[in-house]
């Protein structure tokens, strides 16, 4: 079996960036040693029944998981290691914020055992930072990365792009600078109004006018060729690393690997005793809190996974890839085949337009990809 | 009641515009003649359906029975029609007509005639009316009644020094109106011995009464337990009611020639009254029916659809209950690709049409899609049979027609001197013929044959534009001719749209297929490939436009805990495409259709 991708959700924020659809929440006061001992209660819950298996990554995602006590992040780890068979190279990665306060707890986390960091810088513009509501600046977003550069093997950090009023020129010259300041691993959101955001409430009152389309395709264009001179194309539709820097722990979503969930709305897949399931954790974190120290886990939803929802789940998940699916993996983790999973009409008019390719893999071609979710909505059976 | 001598009875209708005031006037002579008491007045008595009084309209005839003492002492019962005011029922309309002796022309004193008038009073004519012309809205300052007696003189040849100068709407003058009635309109003459002949002028249904057949008596007398016999079609029936309106329904003992009134007689549907009918005593037979019986035929016709399918049997049923009440437009079942299943339904013209299609969206509460409007055309067969067709989608294959001919009309527009050459451009673009030009003061009056398919296709629309509204339209039906006349197929990555397909002239063809093709470009999302529309003639495209393939449209941002929510979204599109229709490889949802159809009403 392949080895398993464990994440931890921290839900906690000091505040709620406008576009942000996370399971997020911001408290007054925050009770660490009740949240790091449910965290690792349900840990030991979920280990007990998933068994020794191999452990191929950690990933402390938020919420704000640089808020968390180095600590609850170092008993955390210890737990892991000690439930699952880690690998040598597991990768351990936690998401941070660039203020000046996270910084400095980098190295207490890289003593903690983290190896692998994420920053969300968002942008290395003061203007904009304000206006996605961040309480880093540019100035600190730099520091940061250095400081973090010093401190962890791997690095990773986060630009949004396709920004109301953004141009293409502006846009190559703030990648073309973050690039400069990348280890080896980049992700770049293309702006997504959410349901439900602050910035949606400002849509709907007139007051946020979304990039129109040209422009947002233009961004697209232009990230492709700016990262690809860089040797830092995309792996995923959002994701650039060098050649191996890939995150192993999202190429195991991608993949549609095992996956386990732990925290407050945290979903998994995992598989127990040859069924795979489809697990969700209570939201709200105190309410989780409560399930997990009456029961020893807050899972809420519990359902096994059907043939035809694995065969989607792992077509939308692995065509985001450049590499693709490989199909005989894709029937061993489904129970379908390729060819059950998909209209073959719809799939050789896919073919015939360049934005499939199908031999040893199934790939989206880039042009593919662009268009993923019509092209799912067309080909998915 | 009803024992008034033949000599003391007036029967007329009223000729006007839209808006000259004809339902004031008829308020204010019921007002003034007793009929209702001042709180049963409400505004425009006479047209009681919601729609009517909206759009100031009338659809069905209707009557009201006046009783006045005139100048000389006598007591008369002057009997007012109020005939349907719209070209649409010409027919209806003459046949209200037929019911009267004399008719009163009420011009707005400041606007002058309009084309609707002119229609209407040629009508009248026709009958043999005596006319009376009224001047109504003298009380404005922009009343010049000289100046509109000479255009009635000068464009209809009536005598206007007698016109009766009123205001309806403050009362001016109305016992003017009444005493000419007496004195100028001739009484009605009928036998009273004779066979029973009485005039069926219209019908309408009642909840609590079932068929109301509103009659004008010639010959004869109709009485309570008569036998009744339609001659049209031979239906016999029981009078059940004998009655007059005051405008409320008032029963009497009968009602004898020269009179008008109604009759109940447990008939359940109007499709078995026909307009213009006879209805005479089964006992005793008249041997000739009256002059001028025409069976109703829609000269219209479009599909219409419900925009949620789940509406259809819904339609159906409120089809069926308007059918009750009008005869005159019919409806069949059939089935479009593109929208599903709907109706063919037929009219005897545009208002007509819209009128159906917003008493079903306002009382029955239904979203309806309505295809391009067509008219009837006669294909002739290279066998020499001929077939009536008024759907795009049944016309045969080029190689079995022989000649196809198209329904022409005689309009008459009446539009101001500065307006008068962009609305005869217009009227030579949709292939008019001009008959006759003439000017009425600084009016010109252009009556044109025209093509009644150009007229259906957004004339009006344009009429208005192009005349900033000044420009009034009338029509009739002026026979058939034949004409160079294909079908043009819209087709989307080369599979045809049905519900687009139109009929038109070959020199039209190509604009109008383009028009299509560029409105649907616009409402058609684009999508993962490519989309080609094209209009075409048998297998000639005569215009195309291509929508691009969408350029982008990913998911920025999809881990672990997306999984679960983007699979559902994905099963929610595929759901979706149900309501999709699958051209080639893409797929154009009804809405677009829809909307493309829309544009057209």
């Amino acid at each position: 079996m392949e080895p398993l991708a464990l994440y931890i959700h921290w839900p906690f924020c000091l505040a709620k960036c406008p576009y942000c659809d996370f399971n997020s929440h911001v408290r007054e006061r925050i009770d660490q040693a009740r949240f790091a001992a449910a965290l690792r209660a349900e840990l030991a819950w979920e280990a007990a029944r998933l068994g020794r298996r191999r452990l191929g990554s950690i990933f402390f995602g938020g919420g704000t998981p640089s808020l968390m006590a180095p600590d609850t992040v170092a008993a955390l780890i210890a737990d892991a290691r000690q439930h699952f068979d880690a690998a040598e190279d597991c990768e351990i990665t936690l998401e941070a914020n660039p203020t000046s306060v996270e910084a400095g707890r980098l190295r207490a986390f890289r003593a903690a055992g983290v190896n692998r960091v994420s920053l969300g810088v968002q942008s290395l513009d003061d203007t904009v930072l304000r206006f996605l509501g961040r309480r880093h600046d540019a100035g600190e977003a730099r520091a940061a990365l250095a400081l973090a550069r010093e401190i962890f093997p791997r690095l990773s950090f986060d630009l949004i792009t396709a920004r109301p009023g953004q141009t293409v020129a502006a846009w190559r010259a703030e990648l073309r600078e973050a690039l400069a300041l990348a280890n080896d691993h980049l992700s770049l959101y293309q702006l997504t109004i959410e349901p439900g955001t602050a910035f949606e409430a400002m849509r709907r009152r007139g007051e946020l006018t979304e990039l129109d389309e040209n422009t947002a395709v233009a961004i697209y264009d232009a990230t492709a060729e700016e990262t690809a001179r860089r040797s830092m194309a995309a792996y995923e539709i959002s994701n650039h690393a060098r050649p191996g820097a890939e995150s192993r722990h999202n190429l195991a979503y991608w993949r549609y690997e095992d996956y386990a969930g732990i925290g407050p709305g945290a979903h998994g897949r995992v598989s127990v005793g040859g069924t795979l399931l489809a697990t969700r954790r209570h939201r709200a974190p105190e309410p989780w809190a409560e399930l997990v120290e009456r029961q020893g886990h807050g899972t809420t939803d519990q359902n096994a996974v059907a043939p035809e929802e694995r065969a989607r789940e792992a077509l939308l998940m692995g065509l985001r890839l450049a590499e693709g699916i490989d199909p005989m993996r894709f029937a061993a983790r489904t129970g379908m085949t390729l060819a059950e999973a998909l209209d073959d009409t719809m799939l050789h008019a896919a073919i015939d337009e360049g934005y499939i390719q199908f031999d040893a893999t199934l790939r989206a071609t880039e042009e593919g990809r662009r268009r993923l979710d019509a092209l799912l909505g067309a080909i998915v059976r | 009641m009803t024992d008034t001598p033949i000599d003391r009875i007036r029967n007329f209708a009223i000729i006007a515009h839209i808006d000259h005031g004809k339902s004031t006037l008829a308020d204010r002579l019921i007002q003034v003649t007793g009929g209702l008491s001042e709180r049963e007045m409400t505004n425009q008595v006479l047209d009681s359906m919601e729609l009517e009084r909206e759009r100031g309209i009338t659809i069905k005839a209707q009557t009201v029975r006046l009783a006045w003492k005139a100048r000389d002492g006598k007591d008369y019962v002057l009997n007012l029609m109020d005939t349907p005011g719209h070209v649409d029922f010409a027919y209806e309309v003459s046949r209200s007509l037929a019911a009267c002796e004399g008719s009163l022309l009420v011009v707005d004193a400041s606007q002058g005639v309009e084309a609707q008038t002119l229609a209407n009073v040629y009508q009248a004519i026709e009958a043999n009316h005596e006319i009376v012309p009224v001047l109504n809205k003298i009380d404005l300052p922009a009343a010049e009644p000289a100046r509109v007696r000479q255009q009635i003189e000068d464009v209809i040849g009536l005598d206007a020094s007698d016109a009766v100068e009123i205001s309806a709407k403050t009362g001016i003058n109305i016992e003017g109106v009444l005493e000419a009635l007496v004195t100028r309109l001739p009484p009605p003459k009928g036998d009273a011995q004779a066979p029973l002949r009485a005039l069926l002028v219209d019908s309408w249904y009642d909840p609590y009464l079932g068929v109301v057949i509103l009659v004008r008596v010639k010959d004869g007398r109709l009485k309570r337990g008569m036998r009744l016999r339609m001659m049209s079609t031979g239906g016999v029936h029981m009078l059940e009611q004998v009655g007059v309106f005051t405008p409320k329904l008032v029963a009497v003992d009968d009602l004898g020639p020269g009179e008008m009134g109604y009759i109940t007689a447990a008939i359940k549907t109007v499709a078995d009254c026909s307009v213009g009918d006879t209805i005479t005593d089964d006992r005793r037979p008249a041997t000739e029916p009256l002059p001028g019986f025409k069976p109703s035929v829609p000269v219209v016709w479009c599909g219409l659809y419900p925009t949620d399918a789940d509406d259809f049997e819904k339609l159906r049923e409120s089809l069926g209950k308007l059918r009750l009440n009008d005869a005159s437009f019919h409806y069949e079942a059939e089935t479009s690709a593109a929208l599903g299943f709907g109706f063919r339904c037929g009219f005897l013209g545009l208002l007509h049409l819209e009128i159906i299609q917003e008493r079903l969206s306002r009382e029955f509460d239904l979203d309806l899609i309505a295809t391009a409007p067509s008219v009837v055309y006669r294909i002739h067969s290279t066998r020499g049979d001929v077939a009536e067709l008024h759907n795009p989608a049944d016309m045969p294959d080029p190689s079995q027609i022989d000649h196809i001919e198209e329904p022409w009309i005689r309009a008459t527009i009446l539009v101001p001197d500065e307006h008068l050459g962009a609305v005869l451009t217009l009227c030579n673009e949709r292939r008019g013929q001009q008959a006759d030009l003439t000017y009425v003061g600084n009016r010109a009056m252009a009556v044109y044959r025209l093509p009644l398919n150009e007229v259906v296709f957004d004339f009006y629309d344009r009429l208005k534009s192009v005349s900033r509204g000044y420009a009034s339209f009338d029509y009739q039906m002026d026979g058939y001719a034949e004409s160079d006349l294909v079908r043009i197929s819209i087709m989307v990555n080369g599979d045809p749209v049905d519900a687009l397909a139109f009929i038109a002239h070959r020199s039209q063809a190509e604009k109008r297929g383009r028009a299509i093709c560029e409105r649907l470009k616009e409402l058609i999302p684009k999508q993962l490939f490519k989309i080609a529309i094209q209009a075409a003639i048998g297998g000639r495209v005569i215009a195309r436009e291509t929508i691009g393939a969408l350029a982008k449209d990913v998911t920025a941002k999809c881990y672990g805990g997306d999984i679960t929510r983007k699979r559902k979204l994905l099963e929610k599109q595929k759901e979706g495409k149900k309501r999709m229709r699958q051209f080639g490889k893409v797929e154009i949802p009804q809405s677009a259709f829809l909307a493309a159809l829309k544009m057209d009403a």
